[in-house]
């Protein structure tokens, strides 16, 4: 079975997953866990984002 | 005069509490990810770090990604192959069943091929902390 992701896409579920990870390791309660992984999830995908416009800085 | 014992102090970490399961839960969690977490009672938060650590390496198997075996050649290789080995069982696995030993000649199989040495590293981190509940350093 082969699977072809965007590049996009393959992004959001790596930081969903290492999210999850993250969260439920790096904090005690519900709670915390929840909200640190939002936090994660939001940093991987605004860094890519951000990463991206700045290789099409550097290229333009 | 007897002497007063101190109570702990707000934001003071609990002393470790060693016992067979320090040794066991690391090393079951490990094997299968999440394993650790459950065999404390900590269902759920098992149940979620197998899925996440699952899914991210059969996606990278999915994606055509290269699984690394020993090696002392390239530093990268080496340490693709610490990655990989941080999976446990599901490198086992892989291993045995000859799966991820592809070239590597396409964009999404390098992605593949990060996506199953991430997950080694985050069940990795998963076993240290089934070391640290065990330890009763958190809840």
């Amino acid at each position: 079975m082969t699977i072809e992701l965007s590049h996009f896409t393959a992004t959001l579920l790596f930081a969903i997953f290492a999210s999850i990870v993250f969260g439920i390791t790096q904090r005690s309660t519900s709670r915390e866990m929840v909200r640190y992984g939002l936090y994660c999830f939001c940093l991987f995908v605004g860094g890519v984002l951000l990463a991206g416009w700045a290789m099409w800085l550097l290229k333009h | 005069m007897a002497a007063k014992t101190n109570p702990q102090r707000a934001g003071e970490v609990p002393s470790a509490t060693f016992s067979a399961m320090t040794v066991v839960a690391p090393a079951v969690g490990w094997l299968v990810p999440g394993l650790g977490h459950m065999v404390q009672g900590r269902w759920w938060r098992g149940l979620l770090l197998f899925i996440s650590v699952f899914a991210m390496f059969f996606l990278g198997l999915a994606m055509q990604g290269k699984i690394y075996a020993p090696n002392t050649g390239d530093i990268l290789d080496m340490l693709g192959f610490v990655g990989n080995l941080g999976a446990g069982g599901l490198y086992i696995v892989s291993q045995g069943m000859g799966w991820g030993q592809g070239a590597v000649h396409r964009a999404t199989a390098d992605y593949g091929t990060k996506y199953m040495i991430v997950a080694g590293l985050l069940n990795l981190i998963c076993a240290v902390d089934a070391y640290h509940i065990a330890l009763r350093k958190k809840g």
